[in-house]
């Protein structure tokens, strides 16, 4: 069976004042039916415009996507007309973002929001609409959800808000959820209620994820895969224990080493990835890491590693030296 | 042999308590509740130490936070520094105060005046307190501080902008640090920032603790940073303190209910960890402060609650040495 996203090549630019910048510079993975997929990286690795590709929600001008190929459920998502398109969000694929109160409209009640979506996209009539509300907002774990349906999203706190989201892009039984960041905003104890909600959801109604997120921990616990993004390339991919266990790609090895860990004595020093992230519009050809990288030699100057077999199958990293760093310990143990 | 008094703490906080007014009507403004953003809080800091306040939105860190900085009056309690308290002082004696004691803010996007110049706004408290009168020696001074800091003395003249968020984060501590404080307090001072980077700043802020004889009260949300920055950690929830230990003790052997919970909340970065652990986010969310809950405010959330729990507010006791606990069902 062929998988149930698959992104080829990938590539979104934006033009800015200071120059060209590739947010996405080539990416390929592949999401299969039901699983969850982790795309982790930090503030201007390119992942959340790689998720806003896929839906193409990318605003022209300043962003494009300028090459390759969105294959989902056996067709290019970047072949559909605008039409189309509108068919496939929130009916296909649906959307969880980080900031419920930005991404729900403000002057609709809760009910109207989900109802909003169900007579769009299958024709539902008011009162069918309103029942597969409620039967949603039960679902999500709201409480009192008739009375629910009759706010405004300015009166739910902010975990009610993503169980609303939740419900919203649920409602027309997707095949895939895109969550950017969807816990970023929330208090630890809400987060874990959101996504322990999402993980149960999704094996329940057989719901693929693509959980997009800079927290290595959310990573650990929700993702099979995970893809790690650097400057607007994945540079490692995996399963998420290969990743964890085995890096192979010395961004991930440094990314591991630096995160502060809650299950870990105290220790006052840390250790960082030094250095600074890069100037996106300053990329040249070689690798993006290596001004930071404590493996560089001379040649990730002059050209950029391509994504390869590194290890297990399913395991890839974009780095010349990946075989080398097999030596380099299991950092998680 | 004579037993000499040990020094008093740098900071000893005592039943401190901030409650807001909310009022209502335009022409006759009556107060109708208050939102008891702090509501008794005791703790101390030694000189050196680093003291971790943690908890979620609401608890009332970042009120307690200001009101040791005397950004706000607090409603009660005593607010001892260097002995001296501080509490209910009058704007123009916090002046020589404001030198002792400095503080770092999350967002080194906001907390920079994007239309000065990164010299100028390490300068800006050296001129304002006229500590430093001469310019070149005021220039110089920056640059040190810039250094200090790790950054490039020739960022002096960058605009915020121009800089990365860690980069400017280092900028909001040069600033902190231009008067020579005893004392910093740390809001949410690395929650902005990329993993990669945020490690490079717990560092330098561990390294300036040093270097300066620093004391800290280190307010997050990020039990993990924490952990490793902080030697003792106090738990806030809905403006009281329920648990306070150091470090180690209160991450490894949580006593009160709500820790536990919140603990749990957080998961590790290790998928073999995280496949095998129990997991048991805590039920419902904070209620409001403007109403809190009766008793122990954990009381309609706790799994151990029992009647009494409802009645009468508990104590914090030390059931280990330097560990306390407020929860009467904890033995």
């Amino acid at each position: 069976m062929p998988p149930l996203l698959e992104v080829r090549a990938l590539h979104t630019e934006f033009r800015t004042g200071a120059g060209l910048v590739r947010a996405v510079d080539g990416i390929s993975y592949t999401v299969e039916q039901g699983e969850t997929v982790a795309i982790v990286g930090e503030s201007g690795s390119g992942k959340s415009v790689g998720a806003l590709s896929i839906l193409r929600l990318i605003p022209d001008p300043p962003g494009r996507i300028t090459g390759g190929e969105i294959l989902f459920d056996g067709r290019d998502l970047r072949r559909l007309s605008e039409a189309e398109m509108r068919e496939v969000r929130g009916r296909d694929i649906g959307m969880v973002f980080q900031e419920p109160m930005t991404s729900l409209n403000p002057v609709l009640t809760i009910g109207r929001q989900i109802t909003e979506t169900l007579e769009q996209h299958q024709g539902a009539d008011r009162m069918t609409g309103e029942r597969r509300a409620l039967e949603l907002l039960e679902m999500v774990g709201i409480s009192d959800p008739r009375r629910r349906l009759r706010q405004y999203p300015h009166q739910l706190s902010g975990g009610m808000r993503q169980r609303v989201m939740i419900a919203v892009a649920l409602a027309c039984n997707p095949k895939l959820i895109i969550a950017d960041e969807p816990t970023t905003a929330l208090d630890v104890t809400i987060q874990a209620q959101i996504l322990e909600l999402m993980k149960s959801l999704s094996l329940r109604l057989n719901v693929a994820q693509i959980i997009i997120t800079h927290n290595l921990g959310v990573v650990a616990r929700y993702a099979s895969r995970v893809n790690v993004m650097y400057a607007g390339r994945i540079v490692e991919a995996g399963s998420a224990d290969a990743i964890y266990h085995n890096p192979r790609h010395p961004y991930t090895m440094a990314l591991l080493r630096s995160v502060p860990r809650l299950d870990q004595p105290r220790r006052a020093r840390l250790d960082p990835v030094e250095g600074q992230p890069p100037d996106l519009t300053k990329l040249d050809g070689g690798c993006a890491f290596r001004a930071r990288c404590r493996f560089a030699v001379e040649r990730c100057g002059q050209e950029r590693p391509a994504l390869e077999r590194a290890g297990e199958a399913g395991h890839r990293a974009a780095c010349f030296r990946s075989a080398e760093l097999l030596v380099a310990q299991d950092v998680a143990a | 042999m004579n037993a000499v008094a040990p020094p008093p703490p740098l900071l000893e906080v005592r039943g401190l308590a901030m409650h807001f007014p909310i009022s209502e009507g335009i022409l006759i403004n009556r107060k109708i509740g208050e939102v008891k953003a702090v509501d008794g809080v005791d703790f101390t800091i030694e000189r050196g130490e680093t003291l971790g306040l943690v908890g979620e939105s609401g608890c009332g860190k970042t009120t307690t936070g200001r009101c040791i900085l005397r950004l706000e009056r607090p409603t009660a309690g005593q607010i001892l520094f260097d002995g001296r308290d501080i509490s209910g002082m009058e704007r123009r004696d916090l002046v020589g105060l404001r030198r002792r004691m400095q503080v770092i803010f999350q967002d080194p996007y906001s907390s920079l005046n994007p239309r000065m110049k990164v010299g100028d706004i390490i300068a800006e408290p050296i001129k304002v307190h006229g500590v430093e009168p001469d310019a070149k020696r005021r220039h110089d001074r920056v640059r040190d501080l810039l250094a200090v800091c790790g950054l490039d003395p020739k960022f002096v003249d960058r605009y915020p902008h121009e800089m990365s968020g860690g980069q400017r984060q280092r900028v909001g501590i040069a600033r902190a640090l231009a008067l020579d404080p005893e004392f910093i307090v740390c809001d949410e001072a690395v929650s902005a920032l990329d993993v990669s980077i945020q490690a490079q700043v717990v560092n330098l802020l561990e390294d300036l603790r040093e270097r300066f004889g620093l004391t800290y009260l280190f307010i997050a949300h990020d039990l993990s940073v924490v952990r490793h920055l902080c030697q003792r950690v106090a738990v806030m929830y809905l403006g009281r303190i329920v648990e306070m230990a150091a470090s180690d003790e209160l991450f490894d052997n949580p006593l009160h209910p709500y820790t536990q919970a919140l603990l749990s909340a957080v998961p590790v970065p290790d998928p073999r960890i995280e496949a095998t652990r129990a997991f048991q986010p805590p039920k419902g969310e904070v209620p409001s402060p403007i109403n809190p809950p009766s008793g122990c405010v954990f009381n309609p959330r706790c799994p151990m609650a029992v009647e009494g729990c409802r009645r009468q507010r508990p104590a914090l006791r030390e059931l280990r040495p330097g560990h306390w606990v407020a929860c009467s069902e904890v033995q």
